[in-house]
């Protein structure tokens, strides 16, 4: 251990006692997107207020999401009287009661009261029996609503930087490499290209300057994890950033948000400013020799942005379009140095590889797919959030015991995973098991994590059209495969969702397709005719219905459709131009 | 095409002295933000500008292309590119409909038809007198609590029709004070 980091420890230490003192109450809200989104902060406004009111020493943090969004605004009180218990949902009304009932009276006999995390009271279950939080194995996501993201010393009390330290201390960066290839790491943005043999790519370059990409684009509608993650923890992608570094031997991070999402910005900078002034990044870290240098990159709004030769270009500041491979990034990557990109998800496990193990890691999931996933519930599902299970659960068991079944009694039709390129998967196939493997060859992706599930009132044409309506308005237009490929396929399935399609169109969208998928640089193209492959293959009924007797089987193709279909840029963008530089 | 550079040049002096203001409004910000990035690109000037102007006036194209040492064409080809880049001067909110597929299967379309049959547009676009702006986005990040919208970025979740409507009358209200 490093005498800095001792210091360090000792410091957090201290101020984590003193947050379960027991004359005070620690109240934990989360408030990142989610929350906010149904007033979360004003939550934590009634809950100040009403306390100091009271005269209560309390101390309240606004941490990350739980991951339980279904029953936000979560409020997580530890007082010495009652233990540590999840209330969800606590809306700002019945914040006065809370205290009443809670804080001051120690009683826990509320409707909104969830569970109890360490204290075995009347009437409350314990969250180790709470649906969808006890069959959770929470490794990236361990931090996430358990500490304030704002002080980095909370995240150092729950062995934060443990691994970076034992790393810079006593291991080479050969050693930390051959953790995380023993640990079967994959990468988690959708590829799940094995972690340690890319960053054995990056390692043979003498380059002094190597750069690793933390990407956390995240442009998959359905798909929230990266930023919770980011918003809830940034720590751990800065210790795993790190460690990547080191095993790398790379000299500068960058971290990869697309503007606008305020809160995981500014919290990864504020977390960024903190290790800096820790000495847990930049010049000489914690001491030791090794020095790597981290910053916030961020992009505009373009989904393809997120794939890995685009992302370097929209680093450099240019328009983000994919180069053409080979040269690969870890030969020449961004600014022409030699780069390594990883996904959010992926950095965010490998501080506990460092410490607890590769081979501990290897012990959990299925087959090849190791590790746990980190999944997104969304749409008709009754239990809408975050949860982080083992790999090698089949998807009925993440629908029925995480999700919760679906709701009023509905039934279960399609699920849409992996982002907007994974397509539609019929409730039929539930009894894949997430892996990668497993979910491919049943026609779908695990991809980023986002699980959008549709019930019996959804028709296939009409989601399958919003689909493609995302990825031709997504796609960049440097390959025209791609380009005019995304445009003919939403004609034509505006068409067939208008009652006129013809028989002939399917084959003619197949046709299209294989053309897409042969002439594109990246996977936007090239995955570009998934969804309709995939409602094909499963959904070929309610397109049949279309095409023969005109009509929508479930009456979801009459409403309006949302169309941004536009080229880039759009008239009205030009006609301000009175520069004649650029009227030539 | 077919002007010569003393043309252009003369051309571009008589459009400067009419702008003034917004180019030396823009060199300020850049050098702000020069001191504040690490390192500053096209994109990250871009980003910056329109972070305090919520646009891109066309004077900032020429200042962010001098300022990084690239053509008006290359700053222009990013600026065009990324769908967040406006270049007319923003409405005094602007509403924001969430149109992924999780908020589309739990109902994003009728708050989508209902706010524009409230305040008359058929797509995206502004209103003429510039109270309002209506633009779609393709996720917002809070697919949990679909569908949502946001307005001047404070995202609103688990909207319905009505929901939405007596959020853009508060909103419409809050600014005739």
């Amino acid at each position: 251990m490093t005498e800095v980091y001792r210091d360090l420890r000792a410091r957090a230490d201290e101020l984590w006692t003193d947050l379960h003192d027991p004359n005070t109450v620690w109240i934990r809200i989360g408030t990142t997107i989610c929350g906010r989104s149904i007033n979360a902060l004003g939550v934590v406004e009634s809950f100040r207020a009403e306390l100091a009111r009271r005269g209560i020493k309390s101390v309240v943090s606004e941490v990350g999401c739980l991951g339980l969004c279904y029953a936000e605004p979560l409020v997580d009180i530890r007082s010495a009287a009652v233990g540590r218990v999840l209330l969800g949902p606590v809306h700002v009304g019945m914040v006065s009661e809370v205290i009443d009932s809670v804080i001051v009276n120690g009683n826990t006999n509320l409707s909104s009261v969830i569970g109890s995390f360490d204290k075995s009271l009347d009437g409350v279950p314990m969250m180790s029996e709470v649906p969808g939080w006890g069959n959770q194995h929470r490794i990236a996501l361990r931090n996430v609503g358990q500490i304030d993201p704002g002080d980095s010393l909370q995240y150092i009390a729950n062995e934060g930087y443990a691994a970076l330290d034992a790393a810079l201390s006593a291991k080479t960066p050969a050693e930390v490499l051959a953790e995380v290839r023993a640990s079967g790491l994959r990468g988690r943005g959708g590829a799940f290209f094995n972690t340690g043999t890319k960053w054995g790519f990056l390692v043979p370059s003498p380059d002094p300057e190597k750069y690793i990409l933390c990407n956390c684009e995240e442009g998959d509608p359905g798909a929230y994890n990266d930023k919770g993650i980011l918003e809830g923890d940034p720590n751990t992608v800065i210790e795993g950033l790190t460690l990547a570094g080191f095993a790398t031997g790379a000299s500068n991070g960058i971290i990869f948000i697309r503007h606008g999402h305020k809160g995981p910005i500014n919290r990864t900078k504020e977390a960024i400013r903190q290790a800096y002034d820790l000495g847990l990044i930049g010049e000489h870290i914690l001491g030791t020799d090794y020095s790597f240098d981290i910053e916030v990159s961020l992009v505009g709004e373009s989904y393809v942005s997120g794939e890995e030769t685009a992302l370097m270009e929209a680093v450099e500041g240019k328009a983000a379009r994919p180069r053409s491979r080979p040269p690969f990034p870890a030969a020449v990557g961004v600014w022409g140095k030699p780069s390594n990109i990883n996904n959010v998800k992926t950095l965010s496990y490998v501080p506990e590889i460092v410490r607890l193990g590769g081979e501990w890691f290897s012990n959990i999931g299925v087959n090849l797919s190791k590790g746990t996933a980190i999944l997104c519930l969304s749409g008709h599902i009754n239990r809408r959030g975050m949860y982080e299970v083992d790999l090698g659960m089949t998807l009925q068991e993440v629908m029925d015991e995480i999700g919760g079944g679906v709701p009023s009694g509905r039934k279960i039709k399609m699920l849409q995973t992996g982002g907007p390129l994974g397509g539609l998967l019929s409730a039929s196939k539930m009894d894949t098991v997430l892996d990668f493997e497993a979910m491919r060859a049943a026609g779908a992706i695990l991809g980023s994590g986002g699980i959008i599930y549709g019930d019996d009132t959804v028709c296939a044409v009409d989601l399958t059209r919003l689909l493609i309506a995302f990825c031709q308005f997504e796609s960049c237009g440097k390959c025209f495969p791609c380009r005019l490929g995304m445009t003919h396929l939403l004609d034509m399935i505006e068409r067939i969702r208008g009652g006129k399609g013809q028989q002939e169109d399917l084959e003619l969208m197949r046709r299209y397709g294989e053309s897409m998928q042969a002439g594109s640089l990246c996977g936007h193209g090239q995955l570009g005719f998934n969804p309709v492959q995939s409602a094909f293959r499963d959904f070929m009924d309610d397109f049949l219905v279309h095409i023969n007797e005109g009509r929508c089987p479930t009456g979801s193709c009459s409403q309006y459709a949302a169309n941004p279909m536009r080229t880039r840029p759009g008239p009205e963008a030009t006609a301000f131009i009175t520069d004649p530089y650029l009227r030539t | 095409m077919g002007l010569s550079r003393e043309e252009c040049d003369d051309i571009n002096n008589e459009v400067n002295s009419q702008t003034f203001d917004l180019r030396e409004v823009t060199r300020g910000l850049l050098e702000e933000h020069r001191n504040d990035a690490p390192r500053t690109t096209v994109l990250s000037c871009l980003l910056a500008v329109q972070e305090q102007l919520g646009y891109i006036p066309e004077e900032a194209i020429s200042e962010v292309g001098k300022h990084t040492g690239h053509s008006i064409n290359d700053v222009w080809g990013v600026a065009s590119f990324y769908t967040n880049f406006r270049f007319t001067p923003p409405p005094k909110h602007i509403v924001e409909v969430c149109w992924g597929p999780t908020c589309h299967l739990l109902g994003a379309m009728d708050v989508l038809v209902a706010i524009q049959t409230k305040l008359g547009l058929t797509g995206e676009g502004d209103l003429p007198d510039g109270s309002i702006g209506l633009k779609y986005n393709t996720c917002l990040g809070a697919c949990s609590q679909g569908p949502v919208i946001s307005v001047d970025e404070r995202i609103t979740g688990a909207m319905s029709a009505e929901a939405a409507l007596a959020v853009i009358d508060i909103t419409l209200n809050s600014s005739v004070e």
